[in-house]
């Protein structure tokens, strides 16, 4: 499986996205936000950072990238999206997921180890993961704080569309200690916390983040 | 301007503040962004159209904020 992952100026976390795709057992392909080419990939990453300096709102100028263009016409034909972090962002920018994330309630950057349940494995991004499963990866955000309006939220909740819900401490503010959440069709998936730092024992908190990058390949050949 | 229902964390800082300075009775801060846009001519309802257009397409964030256009000289 052909994984893209996208690189806009001021991204961060591309690299380590392509090592945990590959490691994951898939193909990795750099896409870059200039080019509205998705290079015939079978799914996309958007990964962390501060693309675009985080000017006007996180993601908000991602969004109008050439190469974004394109990830919301495949995303809309089925293509798995994941956007991680900055990517989640621009995600909600691009109006491919709901809600939006707001500074952290505290105001402060947000740096650790944190917990996490899987609340819905049914997405091409989680199917590894056993409902309810819990696990620990890296989360490391200034403007994490999920927000919806109340019936958006309900929307979500009542439709199980969180996908993965923080345990034991909320870093940041968001509602529900939702850490990531799917479209209605379950294709496109936006988290906070970074499981593409978690794919190995000697640079990570553990491995508890290596099924993001197993569990579509797992769904497409089921 | 954030949506009243929507957290500011920003005016939550400048809020608390105030008082350090020595500036009493404000019960509520809350920050928003201002844009000033200079057009090529007369301001016609359809460049206002436009404009509306820009602000709610990249300028703000409907999801999370509200936005007012205003025309000067």
């Amino acid at each position: 499986m052909k994984v893209g992952v996208v690189t806009f100026p001021g991204s961060l976390d591309d690299v380590d996205a392509q090592r945990a795709v590959r490691i994951g057992g898939n193909e990795a392909v750099a896409l870059w936000h200039a080019d509205a080419d998705l290079k015939g990939v079978d799914a996309v990453v958007l990964p962390g950072g501060f693309s675009y300096g985080d000017y006007l709102r996180c993601g908000a100028i991602s969004r109008f990238a050439p190469v974004m263009t394109e990830v919301v016409r495949a995303a809309g034909a089925g293509l798995p999206v994941l956007g991680i972090c900055n990517g989640f962002q621009i995600l909600c920018e691009s109006h491919l997921l709901p809600g939006a994330l707001i500074r952290n309630d505290h105001r402060k950057f947000v740096c650790r180890d944190q917990k996490l349940r899987i609340e819905n494995n049914r997405t091409p991004w989680t199917s590894s993961y056993e409902q309810g499963a819990e696990i620990t990866v890296v989360l490391k955000n200034g403007e994490g704080g999920f927000v919806a309006d109340a019936e958006t939220l309900a929307r979500i909740e009542g439709e199980g569309q969180v996908v993965a819900r923080y345990l034991e401490v909320n870093p940041n503010g968001s509602l529900n200690d939702i850490a990531g959440i799917t479209n209605a069709r379950g294709n496109v998936v936006g988290l906070m916390p970074h499981p593409e730092h978690a794919v190995e024992e000697l640079t990570g908190s553990g491995t508890d983040g290596l099924g993001f990058f197993t569990s579509f390949a797992a769904a497409t050949f089921a | 301007m954030p949506k009243p229902e929507i957290l500011d964390p920003q005016g939550k800082a400048v809020l608390g503040a105030l008082p350090r300075l020595g500036f009493s009775g404000v019960s509520e801060v809350r920050q928003g962004k201002r844009f000033e846009l200079e057009v090529a001519g007369e301001v016609t309802p359809a460049v206002l159209a436009e404009v509306e257009k820009m602000a709610e397409t990249l300028l703000s964030n409907p999801v999370i904020e509200n936005y007012v256009v205003s025309v000067e000289a």
